[in-house]
């Protein structure tokens, strides 16, 4: 990580590329979910994806971390490379803690919120009770959490509220120290005020963090995006900086999606 | 309209009795198991009845102690669990979370035919194969001992925890799985540290059930174990359980004599143990469900 940052700082001017996939297929079976594929995405920026139900754009997600995987008949062609290494040279296990996910439900477990939080990193190496400590604090400040569960981190984690509930699922993946946070439409379930804590934090992690955003909320894509992908029936139909995509799209399809004519 | 009414009131009427027939039953049997019981208590203490170390019903005097009975019994179901749970569970996990889909339905299949096979037949079987095979490798003066009706018994009781704890493993929702996954956890890390945590109340209610399958078993058992009412030392020695004395001894009793009393009374035991085991695996399925 630190070698990324000297050599992100030497070719400063030029924004640097996290992830390039090229030419990905994606098929569950018979379906093509998929359809050739090629988009880049740059360090420490939000990518927001859009787009209607079954439209690519969570396979695509679940493609960037290897859960795709799990699924029956699952196949794919192309590729996507992670700072120019092939995804499926790395082993899942250490893929996934380099590119961490949030999910749409919070699934906190039913123990304490310290225990939430240090879940991830007791599974990858053994640290000391004063490191977890730290880490636990980092963790929760970076999703606005610490303050309101600083002096109850022993109590059930299912106490929570929904909107805390998921900031602590960003804690819980923000412990184990990942370069890339997926975001799998992470409001969906919340309402208005956790949604802008959410929303602000993302904000805030975009700035350590490289983060991809798929919602179905297009007015969230236009709050925190900084560009913005539209995928429709498998495919990419147009990627630019958000503001471009909302203002001026150059296809037709964007358009009415975004205004609400079909979805 | 009438006649709409009628059919309705009489199907609903003869659901209701085909729901309430199965606790009839079940009520009726143990009425007339204490009815022909209970008068047994009244010739021999209920203390002398379970605490006594002879079986001679038989000789004169009779003596009816069936500690060496029920200590059989235990000992045969303890080694059964020792072979059955661990095998199973680890079955139920490789059908569920490793085995490839094709070889998945093949599995299953052949777990629950493995459940259809009568309990003579087994019994036959370990006879035949087990027996002289155990007698041979503990160089005993006869192969029907204890541990022969745990290895028997172990794979009697291995369809119903496989099947049941399959279930359970594929209830746990696949969010969880995932969430681990997404962690970084390695495949063996999110099945041990979440999904066999998620799965444990129906994986226990497996077992028990299992468990009560294999007290409750009776012929394979009277065919292997060698049927000795002595209390047991070790797993290499004959040991008679209480099915197997209500089993052997009921059809060469005087009607109406104590001994004839006493396999009832047996029978009463046994009732109250498979009860115990029942109601406790239906505790921790429903813990489970909420």
């Amino acid at each position: 990580m630190v070698e990324n940052k000297g050599k992100s700082q030497k070719e400063k001017g030029k924004s640097q590329v996290k992830i390039e996939v090229k030419e990905l297929n994606i098929w569950f079976g018979k379906v093509l979910a998929l359809k050739s594929l090629n988009l880049e995405i740059q360090s420490n920026e939000i990518l927001g994806v859009i787009g209607p139900a079954s439209s690519g754009k969570t396979s695509f997600l679940r493609q960037l971390n290897r859960l795709n995987e799990l699924e029956a008949g699952f196949r794919m062609e192309g590729e996507v490379l992670l700072d120019e290494r092939d995804i499926c040279r790395i082993k899942p296990e250490h893929l996934r803690k380099n590119i961490g996910m949030i999910f749409a439900l919070p699934q906190v477990l039913p123990i304490s919120i310290y225990d939430n939080v240090v879940y991830g990193v007791r599974m990858h190496d053994g640290k000391s009770k004063s490191e977890l400590d730290a880490i636990v604090e980092d963790s929760l400040k970076a999703s606005f959490l610490w303050d309101e569960v600083k002096d109850r981190l022993k109590e059930f984690a299912t106490k929570l509220s929904g909107g805390q509930q998921q900031r602590l699922c960003i804690s819980r993946t923000l412990a184990v120290r990942p370069e890339v946070i997926l975001f799998d439409e992470p409001c969906s379930g919340l309402d208005p005020i956790s949604t802008a804590k959410v929303e602000e934090s993302m904000l805030r992690l975009k700035e350590q963090y490289t983060i991809v955003l798929v919602t179905n909320n297009t007015k969230q894509a236009a709050r925190v995006a900084d560009r913005t992908a539209f995928f429709l029936m498998g495919e990419l139909i147009e990627i630019d900086k958000t503001h471009k995509i909302f203002t001026a799209p150059q296809d037709k399809r964007t358009e009415d999606y975004i205004q609400g004519r079909f979805g | 309209m009438k006649l709409r009414q009628i059919k309705e009131f009489v199907i609903e009427k003869l659901i209701f009795l085909s729901g309430i027939a199965s606790i009839l039953f079940v009520v009726l049997i143990f009425v007339f198991l204490l009815k022909e019981g209970i008068a047994f208590f009244r010739e021999v203490p209920a203390k002398d009845f379970i605490g006594g170390k002879y079986w001679y019903p038989i000789s004169d005097p009779e003596r009816f102690g069936i500690l060496p009975l029920i200590l059989g019994s235990l000992l045969v179901t303890f080694g059964a669990i020792l072979v059955s749970v661990p095998v199973s569970i680890a079955c139920a996990f490789y059908i569920s979370e490793v085995a490839p889909v094709k070889l998945k339905d093949i599995l299953k299949t052949g777990i629950e035919m493995l459940a259809a096979i009568p309990s003579v037949v087994l019994g036959f079987i370990g006879m035949t194969t087990l027996v002289p095979w155990v007698k041979k490798i503990f160089h005993l003066p006869t192969g029907l001992t204890a541990l022969s009706g745990s290895i028997m018994l172990g794979l009697m009781a291995m369809p119903t925890i496989i099947s049941i704890s399959e279930d359970a493993i594929n209830a746990v929702p696949k969010s969880y799985k995932e969430g681990a996954l997404a962690l970084g956890a390695t495949r063996w890390q999110a099945m041990y540290r979440v999904v066999i945590h998620a799965a444990l109340p129906g994986i226990i209610a497996a077992s028990m059930l299992g468990i009560g399958r294999v007290i409750g078993e009776t012929m394979a058992v009277m065919m292997i174990t060698g049927n000795a009412a002595v209390i047991p030392q070790t797993f290499l020695q004959p040991v008679r359980t209480l099915t197997a004395t209500i089993a052997a001894e009921m059809g060469e009793t005087v009607h109406g004599s104590n001994h004839y009393y006493s396999l009832f009374a047996i029978g009463i035991i046994l009732f109250v143990l498979t009860f115990i085991i029942n109601i406790t695996a239906d505790m921790f399925l429903h813990r489970n469900k909420k």
